[in-house]
């Protein structure tokens, strides 16, 4: 089937989420509501210094408090193996360092885990990491990417000099420099992607089960991906056959990408579950997520951006350090590189583009994929630079776009950078829309007059394309992206004897809602009652392998793999109905539920009915084995790219610099939509934590490593009073990689938006003479930038 | 965010807490609305061996009036004070300045006597204290006595109380005609305290302003008066032009803190920026 002959019952109606009447009435269970019998709890010990060596540990007195099961030191632990990391940037040397469970004779960034105390509650626990005595003797701290890299900086890993993990390109150098040197207009800047914190509402935490009689484990945690986590922590950190362990996310509240990951807490449990023999709990409070878990973005770029006065882009350099933090977390590499470098051009047919990204170790915590993971900070780069390409020019934003767009017909689109062909879209289209609901003309005209009265405001244009729908595991994998397995996605879809629908899944929701979409699909297609069909998942013990829940992947791939299945599931049915009807399996039509032979609707054989036949296989054709029960791994052809535009207007306050973010247009095209209630959510979520970097967000560590924003009281993140209602709407261009025709929105609106609300501050501000300015566009950084043009002038 | 170990009373009445006070000394803390105390309890950097709640002395509740003045008692919650009905007719500007502190979590628990204890430098109460000329009265060993705002706010964290007194009510004037007040902020995003604050009151007599005050919070390490600026606008009609050089003046005698979310410099200017617009509001509102 043809996403143009897709059937549209429930399929692209607004169904309310099935998981939210137990997650908004407090039913839920996530990690800490967990109890097990005998249950311990840990507290991890974390180095206050952001570089330093371990002289010695006394555990002494933390081992004799009242209450103390056991205290560790990383030298307890030599039997793991460190954390892995599972996707290296392709085709060149990495120079890998990653975490050990506890560090063992140096700390590298404050909050590096130093000791393990394990007690009979959580207080205790707490209580007595402070009896713990370290001795440290401090080296020097470096946090910035680009200082790292400099002659004389302090050095973090043996292996890597210069602190630098890869140097990787993308790109035709000798043509981009070519076209800037012959250029007529040359736009440059330094542009810089702060590091964020990606906060998810649940901080994360592991609890872990040992079974002496079986030796086998049961491991709780907060992940996006359990299967992989059991993959990892058996084969690479344990060193035991993976069967010996059992991982289960229970409810996750939130992930962003900081839940993707293997961390510490998953294998420090384990081991002193065992050691101890009883269960051990750890779950992070938010100054610990906000040290040691995973933050996002963090570049610091030099671009340059070439083109002709009439408005046309000719080429773009591009220069970035990425700061990747003290270790490499699981796929940090991989970010900067194939989901950013490779796709540093988004909307634009520009012939000549290349792209030079090193990536840094500092003494900060590590940095991975966050929301967007890459594709923000590639989408911010390339729309800033346009908007500033377009102000140098004189010409409007955008008719620039306009003008550089990768036509319609175009696709698929090779745009040089290694990427593989952008699938299908319609920049135009969307571009028009949003320009339309914001009444861009009217806009300007009211700019014009504000400005006479003394007010400022301004409007942002963003053109975006991204990825999703990752990917073809012969492209990612190993030998061509460095990705270190496959990236497919599994669907079981079983009808049971009473007609009832089960389906395991490698995907898993964490807010994405898949326990209704994927259920909106299988009812469609199979033409039973949406409440007949269960989607199980988040258990190692009774889903297939899949990889996980992020890149906005789950739809494209894992739902991908669902309708297959599904429609293995129908040609089977389609058999046995022919038997029972005793007539031709090729003559047989699959509709609505029913199974009939072409021409006799009437004499139909409902899905119930077969699958019951099917269940108690008294008389099936001949050599069929029983039941309904069908399988795919589904690994797709192609990533999928969707793409929108995005428009912000503001207002500065000159006086004060405060940026009222008046009005928010979003049009997206993800393909075709299954819900589009929850692709709204989806945008929604996206925008605000888009608009949260542009305006609010930003992790920053002093000189000596310090995280100065390391609570809620400085690190500003959304709230519904900070933001604006958000205009969505949408264009539908569907994918032609999948049969469904979908491409993915989890991400796509944190992909978009930071970069709108910024074109529209600088816009704002044109009147003074600023051109750039870095985020988050805070009071006082709109206050400086105004009063630093005004000097300048 | 788990707090060190420490020993909890449950204090009834205002004398125990006194005597609990006294009996512990500087290892205990009062413990009022916690919303200062349970944050700095949680990272450790407070560790009091001895809490004393006094979240349930019923002396302590409770808003009057008497025509003249509003008598708020300390432990009345933001929440309370924001949606009194006396307050809001005889004194919009604590109404208004109290219903913007944190969040609704934060305002149901807060408690007015908590915030003038703790003066945080960024804390809003502080400068309407201030700028209303409010009373602090506080009980102590040896009996009640009453603070002047303006003798109030000593230091960072320092008020001029001493250990062993407890808060007991807080004066506020009630305005008439002729008088008006306003508060105005810059808010920080994540903590929504003040990075500045500013509350002015004016009083008009026969289209002159006869008396001005202003109080500053949020910019330097401790609540202050802005006296140059106050006597700037004293003697004017109150129009834009003489708001505009009165809070020229504005911005002396602070001690300004700079930090990632604002610098010295940018506080500074702030501080004329929103004195500009707390006198503007008074004034509009004391022209009635």
């Amino acid at each position: 089937m043809t996403a143009e002959t897709m059937p549209t019952k429930l399929v692209g109606q607004a169904i309310k989420r099935r998981e939210d009447p137990q997650l908004i009435t407090g039913q839920g269970s996530f990690l800490d509501d967990i109890k097990l019998p005998g249950m311990t709890h840990a507290c991890v010990l974390r180095s206050p210094y952001a570089h330093a060596k371990i002289k010695s540990i006394d555990t002494s007195k933390a081992k004799a408090y009242p209450g103390v099961v056991a205290v560790f030191t990383g030298e307890d632990m030599l039997d793991l193996n460190p954390l892995p990391c599972a996707w290296q940037a392709g085709r060149v040397k990495n120079n890998v360092n990653t975490p050990r469970v506890l560090a063992v004779g140096e700390v590298h960034f404050a909050g590096d885990p130093v000791a393990l105390v394990i007690a009979e509650d959580r207080y205790i626990a707490r209580d007595a990491c402070d009896l713990i005595e370290v001795e440290y003797e401090p080296l020097p701290v470096v946090v910035d990417a680009k200082k790292a890299t400099e002659p004389g900086a302090p050095q973090l890993h043996e292996n890597a000099p210069n602190n630098i993990v890869m140097e990787w390109e993308a790109g035709d150098k000798a043509k981009a420099d070519a076209a800037i040197a012959a250029a007529e207009v040359v736009v440059r800047e330094q542009i810089i992607n702060q590091r964020l914190i990606p906060t998810p509402m649940e901080t994360r935490g592991s609890i872990a089960r040992y079974e002496p009689a079986t030796g086998e484990f049961t491991l709780w945690t907060t992940s996006q991906a359990p299967h992989v986590m059991r993959l990892v922590l058996t084969a690479f950190v344990f060193g035991i056959p993976e069967t010996k362990l059992r991982v289960i996310s229970p409810n996750v509240g939130g992930g962003f990408g900081q839940k993707i990951f293997c961390y510490n807490d998953m294998a420090f449990t384990m081991w002193a579950a065992r050691k101890i023999g009883r269960p051990v709990k750890f779950v992070e409070d938010r100054s610990e997520n906000y040290k040691y878990s995973t933050h996002g973005r963090d570049h610091i770029t030099d671009v340059e951006l070439a083109g002709n006065r009439d408005g046309t882009i000719t080429g773009l350099r591009v220069t970035t350090y990425a700061n990747l933090g003290a270790y490499l977390s699981t796929i940090a590499p991989g970010i900067p590189t194939t989901l950013y470098g490779r796709i540093i051009t988004g909307v634009y047919r520009i012939p000549a583009a290349y792209v030079k990204v090193y990536g840094v170790y500092t003494n900060t915590a590590m940095v991975d994929a966050y929301r967007g993971a890459g594709r923000p900070e590639a989408s911010y780069l390339i729309e800033r630079m346009v908007d500033r390409f377009a102000a140098e020019i004189g010409m409007d934003p955008a008719e620039v776009r306009r003008k550089n767009f990768i036509p319609p017909d175009a696709f698929p689109y090779d745009n040089g950078l290694g990427l593989l062909p952008y699938d299908s879209g319609n920049y135009e289209a969307a571009l028009n829309k949003a320009l339309e609901i914001v009444g861009y003309a009217d806009f300007r005209k009211q700019q014009e007059e504000a400005r006479k009265q003394g007010r400022y405001l301004g409007i942002g244009i963003s053109s975006y394309v991204e990825i999703c729908g990752v990917a073809p595991s012969k492209w990612i994998g190993l030998p061509g992206e460095g990705w270190g397995a496959g990236l497919w996605e599994s669907a079981n879809v079983r009808v049971h004897l009473t007609g009832k629908v089960v389906v395991t899944t490698g995907s898993l929701p964490h807010g994405q809602g898949v326990e209704t979409t994927f259920a909106q699909i299988v009812a469609d297609e199979l033409g039973v009652p949406y409440d007949d069909v269960v989607i199980e998942h988040s258990d190692t013990a009774g889903t297939p392998f899949g990889y996980g829940t992020y890149g906005s992947r789950s739809l494209a791939v894992g739902g991908t793999a669902v309708y297959r299945s599904v429609a293995k599931i129908k040609e089977k049915a389609k058999k046995i109905a022919a038997h029972m009807l005793e007539a031709n399996p090729d003559d047989m039509v699959y509709e609505n539920g029913r199974v009939y032979v072409k021409g006799s609707p009437d004499r139909a054989k409902t899905l119930a009915e077969i699958a019951l036949q099917a269940s108690v296989a008294y008389d099936l054709p001949e050599g069929m084995e029983p039941f309904l029960d069908e399988t795919t791994y589904y690994d797709p052809p192609n990533c999928t790219f969707p793409f929108g535009t995005h428009i912000a207007i503001v207002e500065v306050d000159p006086d004060t610099g405060i940026v009222d973010l008046k009005r928010y247009v979003a049009v997206d095209d993800c393909g075709n939509v299954i819900n589009p209630m929850i692709v709204d959510g989806q945008i929604h979520g996206g925008i605000a934590q888009g608009v949260a970097q542009a305006l609010y967000e930003r992790a920053v560590y002093d000189e000596n490593g310090q995280l100065i924003t390391g609570t809620l009281m400085d690190y500003a993140v959304p709230a519904a009073h900070m933001l604006p209602p958000f205009e969505t709407d949408r264009t539908v261009t569907p994918s032609p990689v999948n049969p469904m025709g979908v491409k993915g929105a989890g991400e796509a609106g944190t992909i978009a938006s930071a970069q709108a609300v910024m074109n529209a501050v600088i816009d704002a501000l044109s009147p003074f003479g600023v051109k750039h300015m870095q985020m988050p566009a805070t009071p006082e950084n709109v206050w400086k930038a105004i009063r630093a043009a005004q000097a300048s002038s | 965010m788990i707090p060190a170990p420490f020993q909890y009373y449950a204090a009834k009445t205002v004398n125990e807490a006194i005597g609990l006070l006294q009996q512990h000394g500087d290892d205990a803390k009062l413990l009022a609305g916690g919303h200062s105390l349970l944050p700095a309890l949680k990272l450790r950097l407070a560790q009091p061996a001895v809490l004393i709640d006094i979240s349930r002395v019923s002396e302590l509740k409770g808003i009057t009036s008497d025509g003249d003045r509003l008598v708020i008692g300390a432990g009345a919650t933001y929440y309370e004070i924001a949606t009194n009905e006396a307050v809001r007719a005889g004194c919009p500007v604590l109404a208004e300045c109290v219903g913007q502190i944190g969040d609704i979590q934060v305002r149901n628990r807060g408690t007015i006597g908590g915030s003038l204890a703790h003066a945080d430098p960024a804390a809003d109460l502080p400068a309407v204290a201030l700028a209303l000329g409010a009373t602090i009265n506080v009980m102590g060993p040896n009996g009640a006595r009453s603070i002047a705002a303006d003798d109030m706010f000593v230091a960072m964290l320092t008020t001029a109380l001493s250990s062993d007194e407890v808060i007991t009510t807080v004066t506020f004037p009630i305005l008439g005609k002729g008088e008006g007040a306003a508060y105005a902020k810059l808010r920080h995003p994540a903590s929504r305290y003040a990075i500045v604050g500013v509350a002015a009151y004016v009083k008009l007599d026969g289209g002159t302003v006869s008396a001005c005050r202003i109080g500053v919070t949020g910019a330097g390490s401790v609540a202050v008066r802005q006296p140059a600026a106050e006597s700037a606008l004293v003697g004017t009609s109150g129009d834009d032009a003489a708001i505009a050089a009165a809070a020229n003046a504005a911005g002396d005698g602070v001690d300004y803190l700079g930090d990632i979310h604002a610098s010295a410099e940018y506080r500074q200017a702030m501080v004329k920026v929103y004195t500009r617009r707390a006198l503007t509001e008074a004034v509009r509102r004391a022209r009635g």
